[in-house]
């Protein structure tokens, strides 16, 4: 990869139980990711995507950039912002900052209907 | 939110995980991993390992268990009700495959207070049975006012 080159992007809809199904594969059962309810008490819209599921998708995409070998993956640094909402497309878009010997960075955003919810992700690839 | 700085730099117990196959597998579906070294075991062979591979991401699974008892120490102080995970970062070392026992020590590595938020930012460093480090996570969670 070069710099300035852009990644594919990855789209993803995570479907309306997701939240439920990331919560028992992570472990973390907040309300506001799988009570409806709950989560408009609180003030939500609905329930709400968990940042380190949106994340898993920013390391999703890097991973497929950099040929899919799992260990491709060095480093992946996020700043969540705004929420992911279930039912609505996640964009992950990334550009190559620098591409050298010791490996390739890579300027990563998730982006929902507009709202960018991961921001200034950066993800260092060994490749 | 007094004292708060004396309670960076602790450290604590470390929390042991043994990385279950299932358990990769149930993860690698909800977050839509493709890649078979993740779910099937000669895939993982044939890729030239040696036994299906968690995810990267899986890091948040078997590092949970040492991060909680850090976010919830009374000593720390953090208002749940103000707080928004603001970001992280995971830096890899060695795979972590199914089978593996991960022992991950998490501790405070900063609290400092800008505008009306404070940032409690933890560290966790997990290693394999081997003593080889597979992750180094840094946690920043951000609480408002107070």
């Amino acid at each position: 990869m070069e710099q300035g080159e852009q990644i594919p992007e990855l789209r993803v809809t995570p479907d309306r139980y997701l939240p439920h199904r990331y919560a028992g594969a992570s472990g973390d059962f907040n309300p506001i990711h799988i009570d409806g309810e709950f989560a408009q008490q609180v003030g939500l819209p609905s329930t709400i995507l968990h940042g380190l599921y949106t994340m898993a998708l920013v390391a999703r995409a890097n991973t497929a950039a950099a040929g899919g070998d799992p260990r491709s993956l060095r480093r992946l640094a996020v700043q969540f912002r705004g929420m992911g909402l279930p039912e609505k497309e996640i964009v992950v878009r990334g550009t190559v900052r620098a591409a050298g010997e010791g490996g390739t960075l890579v300027d990563t955003e998730a982006e929902q209907e507009g709202n960018r919810i991961v921001r200034n992700a950066e993800a260092e690839l060994a490749i | 939110m007094a004292e708060q700085s004396s309670v960076v730099g602790k450290s604590y117990e470390p929390f042991e995980y043994e990385v279950g196959r299932e358990k990769i597998r149930e993860y690698a579906h909800a977050v839509g991993e493709e890649n078979p070294v993740h779910f099937d075991p000669r895939a993982a062979h044939n890729a030239g390992f040696h036994g299906v591979v968690a995810p990267p991401m899986f890091a948040v699974v078997y590092s949970s268990g040492a991060i909680a008892p850090a976010m919830f120490d009374p000593e720390v102080g953090m208002n749940f009700a103000m707080m928004v995970h603001g970001g992280q970062e995971f830096a890899w070392s060695d795979l972590v495959y199914a089978g593996d026992t991960i022992t991950t020590t998490a501790s405070v590595l900063d609290i400092s207070k800008r505008d009306d938020k404070t940032f409690y930012v933890f560290e966790t460093v997990s290693a394999n049975q081997d003593g080889r480090e597979v992750v180094r996570g840094t946690w920043t969670n951000i609480e408002r006012g107070g």
